[in-house]
């Protein structure tokens, strides 16, 4: 089903209905190119700009002089990349990453995946992380966590594990692989002197329950289908000065987050991070709705989740794609201050469940909820302020 | 397990930089080090030939004026030394020894031609020497323009590099005389220039050497002839490769601002460039044995957006192939890219931050010591006194000892000097010459 993309997967340029090529870069985006299938696969479809295309013209001046390299012989300018806007989905999950308009690449990365617990249960995941951009190789940083948490992730879950174990182990894997990129040997000359480092954020949805982990800023999002008599939720405390100032009574949250040191971070997966506390958290939905997992590209623009569920499509659930599309529009037309990425997880209770609707309950008003079966961490122990 | 194959270096180059540039900004600094490894060289020892034939040529040149009888020892000293670098030429290495005075004269083996190094030959061209004699005045282009008559005849030689020594100032030919002898020579040779004493010019001989992309230094005492001309000799015999160009492409509408070696010595090549296709222009850097050197280039490309990149400069060393083809033998990449971060775009590359400083170490001691010999003791004392500052600071103790043979340093962080009295010509001549030796970022 070739789905009309109002948004070139090349170079990001917005597109009319009757496009067959992108204005700016002259990508052909008629959907002739592997668009998202519904399959479960364990291997997510990978859309990326097509490169059936001809000679490719310089996106900047129109030359048709693009080195190799990626770069236009005449004006310089670099050409866009496959990281810069990529989706993926399988059945159950999807998701966008975009470049954005103030970067010069994109740092995020993420995958969506599903496979069957060893009863054959569907089991659905998303992994989103950032690279932290004063680090080196952030870009690394960010696609060696993704690969390594969604392996071990994936693997755990076809084998039984539970989730919540599974996600522990995954961000270790990750915070393990991410660390040994500083001594691998292949440091950029000249470049950052700070362990490549990025942030985490992962969802599991497997048997009707819902598993959350992370480190740093990187957030999930409860949204349900019915936004008038169900809540919306933010499911993760970030690791930021802001969340601490705020969680130890210093600020309110208006005033910290107005702060220029709001959203530095005190957890990161990078071999500079002094102590890895994952945090995980475990749910069951009752309601219909979707996961959103995102990176502060888009939490920057719509920070409460009641603002941030207004931006959700009301077909969310049965168009994951679409709503991760229009969600990351939102952020660039917003300013695409940075890298933006999204995965919609769509989450179905069984029909039992929906009867004895037991309405989530929050913890703090508009932070962490939740009943989860692990303990929350607001902020992480024995790391002074 | 030894070494069998001679086939030139591998070259390396890496690229340092601060690509961050903020909103507006055009400017785009690099140090691009340049590193040539594994040619089969041993440490700079002078190695058997390949298949017996001769890889490079040399040819010294000697100065023979009247003036190098005063005193007698320099003419003795020089004989000397260059039956030094006789002996350390290897063997089938092609080379010639020219007499120089208001005319050129190829002593050995002569008859416009160059010997091949065995020890007969070694042995004919030292006994040669014999004849050197002190008479007559001082015309270096006569002498560059035999040296290329020699290298000229052998064509199939690639490394060709002379030795230079001289003790006076080029009196007897006319300045354009030496210019055009410059050009012609410029590329088909290289040149190492040695002054003897204190009676030659600085500024005339650093021009030679550096249109001839070779070292120059003085040797006040002329006993120290003989290991400096042996030293010279096993750089010169180390050389694996010749005519290496240093290719800078830039996008449309940048403007290469300069082009300078900064190690070993400071070499502005900005006004080298031989125009090579497209936006791009050839940078000459000679002949490379195993070594590493350093290049700052200097780019103004035209402003982008914020969440630009920009591809300022691709910088690629060629060889020339025999067929005219260049051979890319690496290449690195100097990028731009618009950042609203301030703490990345404020950040000045450690490395461009110290070879800016070494450039103006070099420019603070050379305007110095002329404001010095113009009687403008203030203008000296001050220059002076920044480049002691420059030199504590980075390091660079060889110029800082120099420094102190001139001025006393009352606070070398601050750059607080007074002028010694009764400064040697020799050691303000030294300091002159070698202002342009650098070092390297400390570790």
């Amino acid at each position: 089903m070739p789905q009309q993309q109002t948004m070139c997967p090349g170079c990001a340029e917005p597109l009319d209905p009757e496009d067959d090529y992108c204005g700016a870069c002259g990508l052909n985006v008629t959907g002739d190119a592997p668009t998202a299938t519904a399959a479960p696969a364990e291997q997510p479809v990978t859309v990326t700009a097509p490169t059936a295309a001809a000679a490719p013209l310089c996106v900047h001046c129109g030359a048709a002089e693009v080195a190799a390299d990626g770069y236009c012989e005449s004006c310089g300018g670099a050409q866009p990349r496959p990281r810069d806007h990529q989706e993926q989905e399988v059945e159950g999950v999807a998701g966008v990453t975009d470049r954005g308009l103030r970067h010069h690449r994109n740092e995020d990365a993420f995958t969506v995946a599903a496979t069957r617990l060893p009863d054959g249960e569907p089991a659905v995941l998303a992994v989103v992380c950032d690279g932290v951009s004063s680090s080196a190789r952030p870009d690394e940083a960010s696609a060696t966590a993704v690969e390594a948490a969604s392996a071990h992730l994936l693997t755990a879950l076809r084998r039984g594990r539970r989730p919540d174990q599974a996600m522990r182990e995954a961000i270790g894997e990750a915070a393990r692989a991410v660390a040994e990129l500083a001594t691998d040997g292949f440091d950029t000359p000249g470049g950052s002197r700070n362990a490549p480092a990025c942030t985490y954020v992962s969802a599991i949805s497997a048997a009707g329950l819902v598993t959350i982990g992370w480190v740093g800023d990187t957030r999930a999002y409860w949204i349900p289908d019915d936004r008038e008599s169900a809540v919306a939720y933010r499911l993760t405390e970030d690791d930021s000065w802001a969340a601490r100032v705020v969680a130890i009574g210093l600020m309110d949250e208006a005033e910290a987050y107005a702060d220029p040191r709001a959203h530095a971070i005190t957890g990161w997966l990078g071999a500079d991070a002094e102590e890895i506390e994952p945090h995980t958290v475990s749910f069951t939905p009752h309601v219909p709705g979707v996961l959103l997992v995102c990176t502060d590209g888009l939490w920057n623009y719509a920070e409460a989740a009641a603002d941030l569920a207004e931006r959700v499509r009301p077909d969310a659930r049965t168009e994951p794609l679409a709503a991760a599309r229009s969600l990351v529009e939102f952020a660039v037309g917003a300013g695409g201050h940075d890298n933006i990425t999204v995965a919609v997880l769509p989450i179905s209770p069984a029909p039992e469940a929906t009867l004895r609707t037991v309405p989530l309950q929050s913890a703090t008003a508009g932070a962490a909820p939740l009943r989860s079966s692990q303990t929350l961490q607001l902020h992480r122990p024995g790391s002074g302020s | 397990m030894a070494v069998l194959s001679r086939s030139h270096p591998s070259f390396s180059v890496d690229i340092f930089q601060n690509e961050y540039l903020a909103e507006g900004a055009r400017e785009v600094n690099a140090i691009v080090t340049v590193t040539a490894t594994g040619g089969g060289t041993s440490g700079g020892q002078p190695l058997a030939p390949v298949d017996g034939g001769a890889g490079a040529a040399v040819v010294i040149m000697v100065d023979c004026s009247g003036s190098m009888d005063y005193p007698s020892a320099k003419m003795r000293n020089a004989r000397e030394a260059t039956g030094v670098a006789i002996d350390t030429i290897r063997d089938g290495v092609a080379f010639a020894v020219v007499a120089g005075t208001h005319e050129a004269k190829d002593l050995y083996p002569g008859g416009g031609k160059l010997a091949v190094a065995g020890p007969a030959t070694r042995a004919q061209a030292k006994e040669a020497l014999r004849k050197l004699s002190a008479n007559g005045g001082t015309a270096i282009g006569t002498w560059l323009s035999k040296a290329k008559q020699l290298f000229d005849s052998r064509a199939d030689i690639a490394i060709r590099h002379g030795i230079l020594l001289t003790d006076g100032r080029n009196e007897h030919e006319r300045a354009e005389d030496l210019e055009r002898v410059l050009g012609q020579a410029a590329g088909v040779f290289t040149v190492d220039c040695r002054g003897v004493g204190t009676d030659w010019e600085v500024t005339e001989l650093r021009k030679i050497a550096s249109a001839l992309l070779g070292t120059v230094d003085i040797v006040a005492e002329p006993s120290g002839l003989a290991e400096d001309f042996q030293q010279m000799m096993v750089q010169a015999m180390g050389k694996q490769v010749a005519d290496v160009a240093l290719r800078v492409w830039t996008p449309a509408n940048a403007v290469i601002k300069f082009v300078k070696q900064v190690t070993p010595n400071l070499e502005d090549l900005t006004d080298r460039r031989a125009d090579a296709g497209p936006r791009a222009g050839d940078y000459p850097t000679g002949s490379w044995g195993d070594e590493s050197r350093d290049y700052h280039v200097c780019i103004e490309v035209p402003a982008a957006e914020v969440g630009n990149e920009m591809l300022a400069a691709r910088i690629s060393l060629l060889l020339p192939q025999p067929d005219g083809t260049p051979e890319v033998l690496s290449q690195g990449l100097v990028r731009a890219v618009w950042t609203d971060d301030l703490a990345s775009s404020t950040r000045i590359s450690p490395q461009v931050a110290h070879f800016t400083g070494q450039a103006e170490l070099a420019s603070s001691i050379q305007e110095g010591l002329e404001a010095h010999r113009a009687g403008d003791v203030d203008l000296a004392t001050a220059k002076l006194g920044a480049a002691v500052r420059i030199a504590h600071r980075t390091g660079n103790e060889s110029t800082f000892k120099l420094l102190q043979k001139v001025v006393d340093v009352v606070d070398p962080k601050e750059g607080t000097v007074r002028f010694r009295k009764n400064v040697s010509e020799a050691d303000s001549m030294t300091l002159d010459t070698r202002s342009t030796k650098t070092v390297r970022v400390k570790k």
